[in-house]
C-alpha cells in the first residue's frame, strides 16, 4: 500500500536512476573490453615479474633459482652493506649524471642546426638520426675498435698529437668516462629525432613575426623555441633518466663492469649475481632498489616538470 | 615626391616555371589606407610578405621610404606586421606577448610600461594582461596582435586578412576600430583581404589582384562606377554587376537574344566592334517602370526580402541578373515585370579580353554626392 503512496514523479525518479547505473555499468564493462589486451600483457610482462621478483627479494635460493630460506630484509642489509653494491650505486649515479646531460645537449645542437632550412639539410637529419638504427651491439664493436689501446683512432690520434696513449677501457680513470661517451652517441640518434620533431611542430609564422618585431638569434631560441620545446625535452629527459639508470648492453660489450668495478653499473651488477653468482636473491633486492630509484626520481620530475613545461 | 613604399616591376615565381606575381607596379603614400583585395590564391600574401621581408623578390626593386630593401631583412625595413593566425606565443601572457618586440630591441624598461599602458587602454585589455592566448576569445586575440603591431610604433602596419576568423558581427566593429586607429596613429597600412565589401568600407585606395596580375587600383567608388575590366566588374559590388553578352544590329542592342534596346551611335561612340560585346549594369539600375516607360519585360524566378530593401532575380537568357530596389516590394515569383535600363547606366566590355570599352557615361559625371 505504501508504494501506491508514493508521488508519481518518484516513481519516475527511481527508473531513471536505475537506468543510469545500467548504462554507467554498461560502459564500465565495455571500457574494460578494450582495455583487456594491455591488462594481460601487462600483468604477464610486468606486473607478475615485478611481484615475483619482490617476493624472491626476501629468500635465498639455490641455483636454479628456487627459493629455500626465508630471510625477510637481510639481503636489502647485506645489500646496503656490501662496497661492492655501493660502489655500482656510485658508478651508476655518476653515469646518468654524464649521459643525460651530454645526450640532451648534443642533440639539441644537432637538433637546432638540423632544423635550419638549408640545401641538402636532409642528409644531416638521416645521418644525425642514424645511431637509431644502430644495434647497441654493433655500435659496441665499433667503439672496441675506436678505444683499442695499440691500434684504435683515438690513440693514433692522440700519438699524433704527440700525447700518451690513454687505456680508455682500461684504465680505471677513464673507463667510466668512455663508456658514457659510446653511450651518449648511441642514444643521440633517438633524441635527436624526437627533438627535431618537436622543433617542426613550433609555428612557422611565430619566428616570422619575432623577425619583423627585431628579434635576434639568441633571443628567439631562448623566448621561443626552448619554452615550445619543452614538453618534448621532458619527455627525452624522463626517457633517457630511465634509459641510463637500465644501461646493460655496451657494459657488457665494452667493459663487462671492469677495471676495479669502475663501470660495473647497477643493472650489470644484477645480471651478474643471478646469473653467474646464482644469487637471486640478493639480485632480486637490487633489482627491487633499483625499481624504487627510478621511480622516485620519475616522480619529482614530473613534480618539477610541471612547473616549468608549456603545454600548448 | 617621394612615396612610402613603392614597387617597381617586382615580380615573385616559387619554382622557376610557375610565376605568382607579375610585375606589380605600385605606389602607396604616407598615411593612406592601402587594401589589397583579390580572390583566394591571387599572391596577396606573397606580395604582402615580400614587403614585409619575409619573401624574397625574383625581380623588380622594393622601395621604403625612398630607400631600397630589397635585400634589408624584415627589422631593417620599419614595419609591424599582424598575421592572419594572429601569431601569438602561447606561452608568454597577454603582456609578454605585447612587449616581446620592445625588449628583443632593448628598449628601456620604463619606456615599455608606458607604451604598455598606451596600447593597453587603446585597446581595452587592461584585465586581460596576466592571461595566456589561449584564455582569450577571437576578437581578445586579435586586439593583442593589434597592440602588439601599435607599440612598436612603426610607420608601417602590415595586415593579412585579421578579421577572417572573427564572426560578422566583430568583424563589421573591428573594421571600424582599426580604421579609426589607423587614422588615430596616422598609420600607412597595407591591407589585404579576400573580402570585397571590407575592401570597400575600409579603403583610400583599393588594388584588385588576379592570379599576380593587377586588375585596377583606385578608389572605391572609382572602382565601383568605372570597373577597367570583367573581373573588377564581378568581384567589386554586392550583388555582383549584371552581365550579358550582346550584339548592335543597326539600332538595336540585344542581350543575350532575349533583351532589345534601341541605340543610336551617340550613345556608343567608343564601341567599334558590333558583336563579341559584354553589357554590364549595376542591380540598382535595374529598376521598376509603369508599362508605358517600360523598355523591357522580365520574369521574376526569386525574391528576397531584407527589410529596408528588395532583391528580385530575373532570368535573361542564360544569365541570372539581380535588381535592388529600396523599399518592400510585394513581388511573387513567376510574375513578369515591366523594368527601365537607362542606356546611360550599361557599361560595354569587350567579350574576348574583358577590357572595359565604355564606362557607364552616367557614372562619370554624376551621382557621387560631395560635400
Ligand atoms: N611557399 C610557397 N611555395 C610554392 N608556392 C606557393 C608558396 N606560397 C604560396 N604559393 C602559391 O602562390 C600563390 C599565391 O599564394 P598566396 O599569396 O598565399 O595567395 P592569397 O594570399 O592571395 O590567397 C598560390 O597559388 C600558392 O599556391
Ligand atoms: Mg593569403
Amino acid at each position: 500500500m505504501k508504494q501506491v503512496a508514493l508521488p508519481y514523479q518518484e516513481h519516475e525518479h527511481k527508473g531513471l536512476l536505475k537506468a543510469l547505473k545500467l548504462q554507467r555499468m554498461a560502459s564500465f564493462s565495455k571500457g574494460m573490453l578494450f582495455l583487456l589486451p594491455s591488462i594481460i600483457l601487462f600483468s604477464v610482462f610486468l606486473f607478475y615479474p615485478l611481484g615475483r621478483t619482490l617476493y624472491l627479494s626476501f629468500f635465498l635460493t639455490n641455483s636454479s633459482g628456487q627459493t629455500t630460506v626465508f630471510v625477510g630484509l637481510e639481503n636489502y642489509m647485506n645489500i646496503f652493506n656490501s662496497p661492492i653494491f655501493l660502489k655500482s650505486l656510485q658508478s651508476t649515479l655518476l653515469f646518468v649524471l654524464y649521459t643525460v646531460p651530454g645526450t640532451i645537449l648534443v642533440s639539441l645542437f644537432l637538433a637546432i642546426i638540423a632544423n635550419e632550412k638549408l640545401k641538402g639539410v636532409g642528409l644531416f637529419r638521416t645521418m644525425y638520426a642514424s645511431t637509431m638504427g644502430i644495434s647497441t651491439a654493433a655500435a659496441s664493436v665499433f667503439w672496441l675498435f675506436l678505444f683499442h689501446p695499440s691500434i684504435g683512432w683515438l690513440n693514433q690520434l692522440l700519438k699524433l698529437l704527440g700525447a700518451d696513449a690513454i687505456g680508455w677501457l682500461t684504465n680505471p680513470d677513464w673507463a667510466l668516462f668512455s663508456v658514457s661517451i659510446a653511450t651518449i652517441w648511441m642514444n643521440s640518434g633517438f633524441t635527436f629525432l624526437i627533438l627535431l620533431g618537436g622543433l617542426q611542430s613550433i609555428d612557422q609564422y611565430l619566428y616570422e613575426s619575432a623577425n619583423i618585431d627585431g628579434a635576434g638569434y639568441f633571443y628567439k631560441l631562448r623566448r621561443i623555441t626552448l619554452p615550445m620545446l619543452s614538453p618534448t625535452l621532458f619527455f627525452v629527459i624522463t626517457v633517457s633518466f630511465i634509459n641510463a639508470f637500465q644501461t646493460f648492453g655496451q657494459i657488457d660489450m665494452l667493459t663487462r663492469g671492469g677495471p676495479q668495478n669502475e663501470t660495473n653499473l647497477i643493472v650489470y651488477s644484477i645480471y651478474q649475481d643471478a646469473f653467474m653468482n646464482y644469487q637471486f636473491g640478493t639480485a632480486s633486492a637490487q633489482a627491487m632498489i633499483l625499481f624504487f630509484i627510478i621511480l622516485i626520481l620519475t616522480l619529482i620530475q614530473f613534480k618539477l616538470g610541471e612547473r616549468k613545461v608549456h603545454y600548448q | 615626391m617621394m612615396h612610402l613604399v613603392e614597387l617597381k616591376q617586382v615580380s615573385k615565381s616559387y619554382d622557376k616555371n610557375v610565376q605568382v606575381l607579375h610585375s606589380i607596379d605600385l605606389q602607396i603614400e604616407e598615411g593612406e589606407f592601402f587594401v589589397l583585395v583579390g580572390p583566394s590564391g591571387s599572391g596577396k600574401s606573397t606580395l604582402l610578405r615580400m614587403i614585409a621581408g619575409l619573401e624574397s623578390l625574383s625581380g623588380g626593386e622594393l622601395k621604403i621610404q625612398g630607400r631600397l630593401v630589397n635585400h634589408l631583412p624584415p627589422k631593417e625595413r620599419h614595419l609591424s606586421m599582424v598575421f592572419q593566425n594572429y601569431a601569438l606565443y602561447p606561452h608568454l601572457t597577454v603582456e609578454q606577448n605585447i612587449l616581446f618586440g620592445l625588449s628583443a630591441k632593448k628598449v628601456n624598461k620604463q619606456e615599455q610600461q608606458k607604451r604598455l599602458q598606451e596600447a593597453v587602454s587603446m585597446m581595452g585589455l587592461g584585465d586581460l594582461l596576466k592571461r595566456k592566448p589561449k584564455q582569450l576569445s577571437g576578437g581578445q586575440r586579435q586586439r593583442v596582435a593589434l597592440a602588439r603591431s601599435v607599440i612598436s610604433q612603426e610607420p608601417l602596419c602590415l595586415m593579412d586578412e585579421p578579421l577572417s576568423n572573427l564572426d560578422a558581427k566583430l568583424r563589421a566593429h573591428m573594421r571600424t576600430e582599426i580604421r579609426r586607429l589607423q587614422k588615430k596613429l596616422g598609420l600607412t597600412m597595407i591591407y589585404v583581404t579576400h573580402d570585397q565589401v571590407e575592401a570597400m568600407t575600409m579603403g583610400d585606395r583599393i588594388m584588385v589582384l588576379n592570379e599576380g596580375e593587377i586588375q585596377q587600383i583606385g578608389k572605391p567608388i572609382d572602382l565601383y562606377n568605372q570597373p577597367a575590366n570583367l573581373f573588377v566588374a564581378s568581384f567589386i559590388g554586392s550583388p555582383r554587376m549584371n552581365l550579358g553578352l550582346a550584339v548592335i544590329n543597326q539600332n538595336q542592342l540585344i542581350i543575350e537574344d532575349t533583351i532589345k534596346l534601341s541605340i543610336t551611335n551617340q550613345d556608343i561612340p567608343k564601341i567599334i566592334k558590333r558583336s563579341g560585346i559584354t553589357i554590364g549594369i549595376r542591380a540598382e539600375h535595374l529598376v521598376y517602370a509603369t508599362q508605358e516607360e517600360a523598355n523591357l519585360h522580365l520574369d521574376v524566378v526569386n525574391v528576397e526580402q531584407l527589410g529596408n530593401e528588395t532583391l528580385l532575380t530575373f532570368e535573361v537568357g542564360s544569365q541570372l541578373w539581380t535588381a535592388k530596389w529600396l523599399g518592400q516590394w510585394l513581388i511573387n515569383a513567376g510574375e513578369r515585370i515591366p523594368l527601365k535600363i537607362n542606356l546611360d547606366h550599361i557599361s560595354f566590355f569587350d567579350s574576348q579580353s574583358g577590357q572595359i570599352m565604355q564606362t557607364a557615361t552616367a557614372s562619370q559625371d554624376l551621382k557621387v554626392v560631395a560635400l
